[in-house]
């Protein structure tokens, strides 16, 4: 599976630019499964069709500075999105629902993001059928105006009918964004049909009705209504993204700032980033890391640590620094918001992430983060001393940046997540901003684990990776997803944390995945066979 | 830092001159061993020449090199029997694999665990034996005392090389701990219970380095069976000094009844404690409680632990190649001795979860041949009195019969009749103070004190007179 889409290469959606408007007309060819043997019927989607759209939001943000609001809608009158296909989600691994969900949650989230940040606005225009993901997806938008025929409907029939969730957000935007009434939010997950009109604008779940005649124009209006309130603007220059330049072989996997190597015995890996004074690293190297995360989520699963590490100057990073953390231009800007959007993702991989801190290494700036994203934290004290031309003894230096211009699903700067209720503690490491601090200093600052010398080294974390390799895959994730998001709840921490672990727990139970499941039921006559008691 | 001539300072043959680990181990623990060794080794003789074995090479011609020397310049070194060629595993569930020669991750934790608690023992006796000294029966013993602590300090350099050589900083951190732990403190105490009881008189030396010294000959021979192929040759060279304690232990004991045989047979009595011996049946209870509490040491029968150290080639049985099953243990069954409602009997269970017991049973079966040359000495005075090893019931904190009252002949006891009759199996206050009372210092080179018989020859082809240390 490829992450990466060209320019145009859309299979599933169709863009019409009319700044500031765009159209994302979603189009969903329904003999073009990504996974398997499954119909897309009435705009239902599977990854294939998420990775266009992830594709296609990214895509805008850099090179359509012009843009200021995204109409979603459904190709055809009468059907805006059925949500996830529910063929698929029968007859996928447990492992592939899970990444699915996670990354078409990342997108919603990305779409809510770019509205915040980048003042990209969404609207989804329903015009059609709007049930369970498609109604998710709409929720992620800005408004919702629903087409008032009384017939069209909004619903999240997951429960009742699916014996599953709405998982990829939408009981918690029912309740978190929209403010719904639990108790109304209730009746409607269990109502099928899903309600329609002047119910459905009553109770918030949309935002705005409009009568068929008029369904157009008032998307037009309510459009160009929102644009007004961007900043987003057409003198801005585009930024047009590079094509991956990615070799991959049975083992090793190299973009231009970004090397894998696998050691399929340990399972493990080492991701190599390597800092670069060229223009293009920033950008290049946020959307390799990105790339390379995604492939590794769905296509290397039994690789199970993450071995981070940095090649390189540290001025060449920090000579980024500065556009990452002020940026001046349309293009430095989504930058910016790339990284953090990597590093969330890089925080939500499933997987042990060790980060080793080496002489020759750059854990700067931005890529200081990048270690921070790590469960534990290695770093050298002292030099290799065996090396013919030993290297200077490693350091670390955080930058502004780290100060909660990347925030962590929770909201906290990764330095926060790491020293949450040590005020003290986060104060002393903040005063270190812009001065190198050597491993034991980052020991006790909270920005590295252990500080093994040069004899212990190699031992030290050949013999972590091998232990690590020995855990349950399941409780290292489950751990390490609770040590990572401490403190505050955020619509992401409810979303990758109580939503999907919720969703992930019925997706393997029986009940859900059995051979009489409610998964394979559906649609075949037969009622799923439950399994009747409750804890 | 001046260049040190580390190989002259530390026999050894692990290439400690290249190895910067090592050195590092040198430098910072080295010293706190040596202040450890003045502060709790042997109380007093630290200035006094002692007649020596130092091993300079595994080799024939090297491991037993005799020569006087101050005990605190003791020369420590480091030796792994040779390696095996192509060694593979020997047992469990990698047999037939080739052997580790680095610690794998998965088993980290638990072979930092075994080297541990068998290197915590090793300081811990001479703790436990530093005020012998003062109560010689004569020089020769006295050396011998000094050679088994300077040897049991060996083994505890042995074992911290293995922890500074192959885990890293909590391995460091362990060795250090083992030099911080002291035998009978109750804030530190040493890590098995037996190394927490006093050896207060040299009888119970005696008893100890033939006993409780075997137990660490079983649990050597267990672990030199193991996957890590450097613990595995660590402790095969430490088993060749294990046999010498438990040699001082056997004759020991046996001069002992040697000498209680012929104040016997000289004043007519069975009784000559008023003679400045020490009676038999006394002998036997200190028996009783040695073998007792050494046999706690194997842990419980059924284990679990076994099995997992087991199957993970960590750690084997004694003589793991003698053995005649599939070394895997997994579909094979064992019995163990136990007790259930005031009956005991013999239990079948999966071998693998026994490995215990077969490491204990083999233990036992050695410990019976000292008994039965003990018994030759008795026969040969015409003394009619057998010695004899309680019932694996007897007097056990550890296992199934663990709070039961077994007598040394097997049979299952009331609470009742066991305080009755416990007095005739362990030794009492009165006897421990009267043993202690027997022992006095004999510096003079060939004396022996009066309730030990001199042995029949000395260490290293000479004489029993010979000064084996200056003072």
């Amino acid at each position: 599976m490829t992450f990466e889409r060209p320019r145009d290469s859309y299979h599933h959606w169709r863009v019409n630019f009319e700044a500031p408007i765009a159209h994302l007309i979603m189009d969903v060819d329904p003999d073009a499964g990504a996974i398997g043997d499954y119909e897309l019927k009435l705009n239902s989607y599977d990854i294939g069709v998420d990775i266009e759209l992830a594709a296609i939001i990214r895509r805008i943000r850099f090179e359509h500075p012009e843009i200021k609001c995204v109409i979603l809608m459904g190709a055809i009158s009468g059907t805006f999105c059925a949500g996830a296909n529910i063929r698929m989600l029968a007859s996928a691994p447990h492992g592939h629902k899970i990444n699915f969900c996670k990354f078409t949650n990342e997108t919603r989230l990305e779409i809510e993001e770019a509205s915040e940040n980048s003042g990209l606005k969404f609207l989804a225009a329903i015009n059609g059928a709007c049930s369970g993901g498609g109604y998710e997806l709409a929720m992620a938008c800005d408004h919702l105006i629903l087409i008032d025929d009384r017939t069209t409907t909004v619903s999240l029939p997951e429960v009742p009918l699916l014996g599953v969730m709405p998982g990829t957000g939408g009981l918690t935007r029912v309740t978190d964004k929209r403010g719904v009434r639990r108790d109304r939010a209730d009746v409607f997950a269990t109502k099928t049909e899903g309600m329609a009109g002047a119910e459905a604008l009553k109770w918030n779940l949309v935002d705005e009705l409009a009568k068929p005649s008029a369904f157009d124009q008032a998307i037009a209006v309510r459009a160009n209504k929102m644009a007004e309130t961007s900043e987003r603007s057409a003198s801005d220059e585009p930024l047009l993204l590079p094509e991956l330049n990615r070799v991959m072989t049975e083992d090793e996997i190299s973009y231009t700032y970004v090397q894998v190597h696998i050691d399929r015995g340990s399972r493990s890996l080492r991701l190599t980033i390597t800092a670069s004074s060229e223009q293009d690293w920033p950008l290049r190297c946020a959307l390799e890391l990105d790339d390379v995360l995604c492939h590794l989520r769905f296509n290397e699963p039994e690789i199970g640590t993450i071995v981070l590490r940095s090649v390189g100057s540290a001025n060449d990073v920090m000579i980024h620094d500065q556009a990452l953390l002020n940026p001046s231009n349309h293009g430095e800007r989504e930058t910016s918001f790339l990284w953090a959007r990597v590093l969330s993702r890089l925080d939500l991989m499933a997987r042990s992430l060790f980060a080793t801190v080496e002489p020759g290494s750059c854990f700067v700036g931005v890529l200081a983060e990048v270690a921070l994203a790590a469960d534990r934290t290695y770093m050298l004290e002292g030099i290799f001393e065996d090396d013919e031309n030993p290297l200077p003894t490693p350091t670390m230096m955080l930058s502004e940046l780290s100060l909660g211009s990347m925030p962590m699903a929770n909201g906290l700067s990764r330095m926060q997540s790491r020293l949450w209720l040590d005020e003290d503690g986060l104060e002393l490491a903040l005063a270190t901003v812009g001065r190198p601090v050597e491993a034991a200093e980052a020991v006790s600052l909270g920005m590295a684990t252990f500080a093994p010398d040069d004899l212990d080294w190699e031992g030290e974390i050949r013999l972590a990776i091998e232990e690590r390799a020995t855990y349950s895959p399941d409780a290292l994730t489950g751990m390490e997803a609770n040590h990572r998001f401490c403190g505050p709840e955020t619509m992401a921490t409810k979303i990758f944390g109580r939503l999907s672990a919720w969703q992930n727990w019925i997706f393997y139970r029986p009940n859900a995945s059995g051979e009489s499941g409610s998964l394979r039921s559906y649609g075949s006559g037969s009622r799923g066979d439950f399994d009747l008691k409750r804890t | 830092m001046a260049e040190i001539d580390y190989s002259s300072k530390i026999p050894n043959n692990v290439n400690l001159a290249d190895d910067r680990r090592l050195q590092r181990a040198l430098e910072s623990w080295q010293p706190k061993f040596v202040e450890w060794w003045k502060e709790m080794g042997p109380a007093g003789f630290q200035g006094d020449e002692v007649y020596l074995r130092t091993a300079v090479d595994v080799g024939k011609e090297g491991w037993a090199h005799f020569g006087h020397v101050q005990m605190p310049e003791y020369r420590w070194g480091i030796f792994l029997a040779k390696p095996e060629e192509n060694r593979t595993i020997g047992f469990g569930d990698q047999k037939g694999e080739p052997v580790w020669q680095e610690v794998p991750g998965e088993y980290r934790s638990d072979l930092r665990r075994l080297i541990v608690v068998q290197g915590d023992t090793e300081p811990a006796s001479v703790e436990q034996q530093r005020l012998l000294g003062k109560s010689a029966p004569s020089l020769y013993d006295l050396r011998n005392l000094f050679q088994v602590n300077i040897e049991e300090g060996r083994h505890l350099w042995a074992m911290v090389y293995l922890l500074h050589g192959y885990f890293g900083r909590e391995g460091r951190d362990e060795a250090d701990a083992m030099l911080e732990r002291r035998s009978g403190d109750p804030d530190q105490p040493r890590i098995l219970e037996a190394f927490n009881e006093k050896t207060p008189d040299w009888l119970s030396f005696f008893m100890f380095t033939y006993f409780t010294d075997r137990d660490g000959k079983y649990q050597l021979g267990a672990l030199k069976e193991s996957a890590f192929d450097p613990l595995s040759r660590t402790c095969d060279f430490m088993l060749k000094e294990e046999a010498h304690h438990m040699f001082v232990g056997a004759s020991g004991i046996g001069r002992i009844i040697q000498r209680t045989c012929e104040l016997m047979n000289e004043h007519d009595t069975a009784d000559i404690s008023a003679y400045g011996g020490i009676n038999l049946d006394t002998i036997q209870r200190y028996i009783n409680f040695h073998y007792s509490v050494s046999m706690d040491l194997f842990g419980a029968p059924k284990s679990t632990n076994a099995a997992t150290y087991y199957s993970a080639g960590l750690k084997g049985r004694f003589a793991e190649a003698s053995k005649d099953d599939d070394h895997e243990l997994e579909h094979s069954e064992s019995t163990f001795l136990t007790i259930d409602d005031g009956k005991i009997f013999e239990e079948t269970s999966r071998a693998l979860n026994l490995v215990n017991d077969d490491v204990r049973s083999d233990y036992s079966e050695d410990c019976g041949k000292g008994v039965r040359r003990w018994n030759r000495i008795l026969a040969d005075h015409g003394v009619d009195f057998e010695m004899g090893l309680p019932h694996l019931g007897f007097h056990r904190g550890v296992g199934p019969f663990a709070n039961v009252n077994v007598s040394p002949e097997g049979v299952v006891l009331s609470d009742e009749e066991w305080a009755e009759s416990a007095h005739q199996w362990l030794p009492s206050e009165a006897e421990q103070a009267f043993v202690s009372s027997l022992m006095v210092p004999v510096y003079e080179p060939g004396k022996m004190a009066g309730w030990i018989a001199p042995p029949s020859s000395g260490i290293n082809t000479k004489p029993v007179d010979f000064d084996y240390v200056r003072l």
